[in-house]
């Protein structure tokens, strides 16, 4: 890595300062090409095959896991790492089996590459409850409203549950099915998981 | 997957070097959001040698911001927060309600706005390799969509070559508001009307945008015009939510009492590409808008429609959600201040 930033520094300022010199007219801003002086390209593996050390902070422990650069953040979190609580479902961004939070926003573990995630913060269903075992008020609510029958989109529906309710988007049973929507239920179990989350965001106080 | 060399560089100055020094002659493929290429990626029908993750380097270019003029938004903006900005949602409603009906909330937290419009159709024959006809995924190879299931398909700007739609949203809004883009490169950069960023299939579905080889979109930059607050987006679906678009309206309309000053419309889930229904504008603006005066608009809008085997019904669909689009928007209680 180190050969490669010396030998692409020189460039990058020329480049840059080009890019300020010639094609920025009063209204485009320039923060992004000129703001930060470091030139910190990654060198590319020369072998696309090559296995990658990554880091992943995954509710709030560091990981190191060597990873093929194919790899999903949700085959990582389950293959590598043994947190099995997210789930394959479709693998293609379209039922939310998957949905953990990345920096505090719900996101699909099956549509992000393992290495584009370090730096950071995913929290699993496993990060949920505290450390007595306490559980936190959402899986109480699934819970206690009986918000499932099979249970294999339950992770993703409570994180994504959760996230609703912090966005402000849990205060009417409408708007809980709109901005639910991302997470599909086979068994159906629609109208209790809307009670849960209901339930949930009195006692989550947002 | 096939197996790919994986790059994040820290600034946009770095994308370029990366791209010209990289051993490989390959051109590399964006990484934003991931929603879209990571989809594809899987599938087998994105299959780049290089990936490029424009995560860090997109990051300054990700702001949201209005001076009363001009509202200019970051490409690197994800569409929820976009989305839910009380200024976007106050002053120009159409781009709030496009992105917040598209896709769900856990794409729209992930989602960039530059990716958003650059999103690939949804033609299930593109979407699947294993059916050799596909002329936007190989080309020459035909369209196994002319002849096969073709409801989803495009009755707008499709060619014998390609049928396929485009199904985005936000991509509407930009079109009806007159939006411009700011676009990024090895050559520098150049700000091109957002309605020149998409191609016609023509005889060429594979190439889908004028961008330049390595040109990122910057920014998004739209105008306030007096029509700007009486906007809506009327988006029509198979299911209610978390949906794409079977038929959908963007209007942006200026009125001077019951009259028509000035009127922006834009059609998606119709059309190959992002669509400006200019017939409809010029049939609307001095008129009074009616029922009938719509309906006059939105009938002109789609007669150079070409209907496939089983999509007749979307010119139909189409025009009835025009009408009800406009109407809405003229009953739309708009704050003058």
């Amino acid at each position: 890595m180190s050969d490669s930033e010396r030998k692409t520094e020189p460039v990058s300022k020329r480049r840059r300062n080009f890019l300020i010199g010639s094609a920025m007219t009063g209204v485009v801003p320039v923060i992004g090409w000129a703001g930060q002086a470091q030139a910190t390209t990654q060198a590319a593996p020369v072998d696309a095959r090559a296995a990658l050390n990554v880091a992943l902070r995954v509710n709030g422990r560091l990981h190191q896991v060597q990873v093929d650069a194919r790899m999903t953040l949700l085959d990582a979190l389950r293959e590598e790492i043994g947190l099995t609580g997210a789930k394959k479902g479709c693998d293609h961004g379209q039922c939310g089996a998957c949905t953990v939070l990345v920096d505090g926003r719900r996101e699909l573990a099956c549509l992000t590459l393992a290495v584009a995630a370090q730096g950071r913060e995913v929290v699993t269903i496993e990060g949920l409850a505290a450390p007595d075992g306490t559980l936190h008020p959402m899986q109480e609510a699934f819970v206690a409203q009986d918000a499932f029958q099979c249970g294999y989109c339950t992770p993703g529906q409570i994180l994504s549950a959760i996230s609703c309710v912090h966005e402000g988007h849990a205060t009417s049973p409408d708007q809980v099915r709109e901005y639910m929507s991302g997470n599909l239920c086979r068994c159906a179990a629609y109208p209790n998981i809307v009670a849960a989350v209901l339930q949930a965001s009195q006692q989550m106080g947002d | 997957m096939r197996p790919f060399q994986y790059l994040q560089p820290a600034t946009l100055a770095d994308v370029i070097v990366a791209q010209r020094e990289a051993p490989s002659a390959v051109p590399a493929t964006f990484l934003a959001g991931g929603t879209t290429l990571i989809d594809l990626m899987k599938l087998g029908v994105m299959q780049p040698e290089r990936v490029v993750d424009l995560r860090l380097a997109g990051s300054d270019f990700a702001q949201i911001r209005f001076d009363g003029a001009t509202l200019r938004l970051g490409a690197f903006a994800r569409m929820a927060e976009v989305a839910d900005h009380p200024v976007v949602a106050a002053s120009f409603p159409v781009i709030a309600q496009s992105l917040s009906l598209a896709a769900s909330p856990q794409l729209r937290n992930m989602a960039t706005l530059g990716g958003n419009v650059l999103q690939r159709t949804r033609c299930a024959y593109f979407r699947d390799p294993t059916w050799a006809a596909c002329n936007k995924r190989t080309p020459g190879s035909g369209c196994a969509a002319v002849d096969g299931a073709n409801r989803q398909h495009a009755v707008l700007g499709t060619s014998s070559q390609c049928i396929a739609t485009y199904h985005g949203d936000f991509a509407q809004a930009l079109m009806a508001l007159d939006a411009s883009v700011v676009l990024g490169g090895p050559a520098g950069t150049r700000t091109i009307p957002f309605a020149a960023l998409h191609r016609l299939p023509g005889n060429t579905p594979h190439v889908e945008t004028t961008l330049h080889p390595g040109e990122i979109i910057l920014d998004f930059v739209i105008p306030a015009g007096p029509w700007a607050s009486r906007s809506l987006y009327l988006k029509i679906r198979d299911r209610q939510s978390y949906e794409y678009a079977v038929a959908s309206a963007a209007v942006a309309v200026a009125m001077n009492g019951d009259v028509v000053a000035d009127a922006r419309i834009a059609l998606g889930g119709l059309a190959a590409v992002p669509w400006r229904a200019h017939e409809a504008e010029a049939i609307l603006r001095d008129a009074v808008l009616d029922e009938a005066t719509a309906t006059r608009a939105a009938e002109a809008s789609f007669a150079a429609a070409v209907p496939q085997s089983h999509n007749a019904f979307k010119i139909a669909l189409g025009r009835d959600t025009l009408v009800r689009a406009l109407l809405q928007a003229a009953s739309m209680e708009v704050r003058h201040d």
